[in-house]
């Protein structure tokens, strides 16, 4: 709770610095003011880039839930189950849901949502007055641990995570904001669900790739792993793995997504 | 399976329509997979305004590039050209070329005249396309793109060429540069062939 409240002062903090004024941006309820700091990707695209500035941003506290999809489709019927356009959504979009507008025993209203494509989730986030975050900023968000802003060379930290990874998923999803949040005060990063990023998969290219007509270079993350710059993180290699995977209209039920602004 | 369809949609036309759209109408059915479905506004090379659907009705060739690219683009414009010489002439008027810059901020609609003079390329045919940011990415998932601005103004992308058949579904596409072109030019072929 005292983090919590530190997080808070922090962000009124930021924003009266930045407006002279102490009340919290518009539309940023249920948001959390990341601070700016250094980001140091697990690939760095380049040795000028080990190192990246990220400026301050807002992050959900939680995962988009069922139940504020919900609202989002009921209100835009476009992107309902049946009626948004396949190659935006693929073939598997909200197929746990029992019906368009009816989530059902499987999508409890406050577990994550799933099986939501790139396009739907940037949908729902721009919908919302926001966006997706980019990969810097989530991983930057993500790499806090419980206790401090980078816990990325804590073993006990990466030990919880790489134990996730090997868990395989419930069937129904729990509720989200459940346990401790991050040293930011956010939730869910790690624990629950993968998540969409607006910029998912830019990672594995390299400015190499300009230069190189082998499509296996850009596809195939090994290869990239030899330039990794923390070669024990193995969850931040899965997920980056994961995402370079991904397909703009894939849905799949591990695969949900928060947004930024 | 799309291929697949499409092959069998070739042959067997009426066995085709038949099992592909057993109740709708056939534009109904197909078009959940037009890229065509992409809003926004784009500009060509002569400043005038246009949007992905205005290029429905004809075979289209699409990639993405940027015009300050020192190494990749050109090759990319150099295999799209040799696409386009290796259809058989007296067809190719009606194919389509569309090129969507990765970099708005830098590729002017002058800059892109400028580079289609510069690669001689039939600018009656040949669109190059700068649109907003967010349309440039929603653009490059859908043709299955990825690219990354680096720190020196360069822009690391993969290079995808993809034939888009005349209601905006993707028909064929080559994966990286200097790739054997034959499937996508016998598509193209195909698609031209089948006039309207």
């Amino acid at each position: 709770m005292r983090r919590l409240d530190l997080t808070i002062l922090t962000a009124l903090l930021g924003v009266s610095l930045l407006g002279g004024r102490a009340v919290a941006e518009e539309g940023t309820e249920g948001m959390v003011l990341v601070p700016a700091g250094v980001h140091e990707p697990l690939y760095p695209p380049s040795p000028e880039e080990a190192r990246i500035a990220v400026a301050a941003f807002h992050l959900d506290r939680t995962p988009v839930t069922n139940a504020e999809f919900l609202a989002f489709v009921r209100e835009n019927p476009k992107w309902r189950r049946g009626s948004a356009a396949e190659i935006f959504v693929g073939s598997g979009y909200l197929s746990h849901w029992s019906g368009p507008l009816e989530l059902g025993e499987l999508a409890p209203e406050n577990a994550p949502v799933v099986r939501v494509s790139w396009f739907a989730a940037r949908a729902y986030c721009h919908w919302k007055g926001k966006r997706l975050p980019t990969e810097n900023e989530w991983e930057y968000a993500a790499a806090a641990s419980a206790t401090a802003p980078d816990g990325k060379r804590d073993p006990a930290f990466v030990a919880t995570l790489l134990q996730w990874y090997a868990r395989p998923s419930p069937k129904v999803l729990p509720p989200v904001g459940q346990g401790t949040p991050n040293y930011w005060g956010i939730h869910d990063l790690h624990g629950l669900i993968w998540e969409w990023v607006d910029d998912f998969g830019s990672t594995m290219v390299t400015p190499d790739s300009r230069e190189d007509g082998d499509p296996d270079v850009l596809q195939f993350c090994g290869a990239a792993a030899i330039n990794a710059g923390d070669k024990g993180d193995y969850a931040g290699f899965m997920r980056y793995a994961f995402r370079s995977s991904l397909n703009g209209s894939y849905s799949i039920g591990t695969l949900g997504f928060r947004c930024a602004k | 399976m799309r291929m697949f369809v499409a092959a069998i949609a070739f042959l067997f036309p009426a066995l085709a329509y038949a099992q592909e759209h057993p109740v709708l109408p056939s534009q109904e059915v197909s078009a959940g997979d037009s890229i065509y479905l992409l809003e926004g506004e784009f500009t060509d090379q002569h400043g005038k305004t246009v949007r992905l659907k205005d290029f429905e009705g004809k075979p289209v060739v699409v990639s993405m590039f940027y015009a300050s690219c020192p190494h990749a683009c050109p090759l990319l414009i150099s295999d799209i050209k040799k696409v386009e010489r290796d259809v058989p002439e007296k067809l190719r008027r009606d194919l389509r070329v569309v090129l969507v810059t990765f970099d708005p901020d830098r590729d002017t609609p002058a800059k892109l005249r400028e580079l289609g003079e510069a690669h001689r390329v039939d600018m009656s045919r040949w669109s190059f396309l700068r649109t907003d940011p967010d349309r440039v990415r929603e653009l490059a998932a859908l043709l299955g793109i990825r690219y990354r601005f680096g720190k020196d103004g360069s822009i690391g992308h993969s290079s995808v060429i993809t034939l888009l058949d005349r209601e905006g579904r993707i028909a064929a596409r080559i994966d990286g540069l200097r790739q054997p072109n034959h499937d996508l030019v016998r598509e193209a072929t195909t698609l031209l062939e089948a006039r309207k």
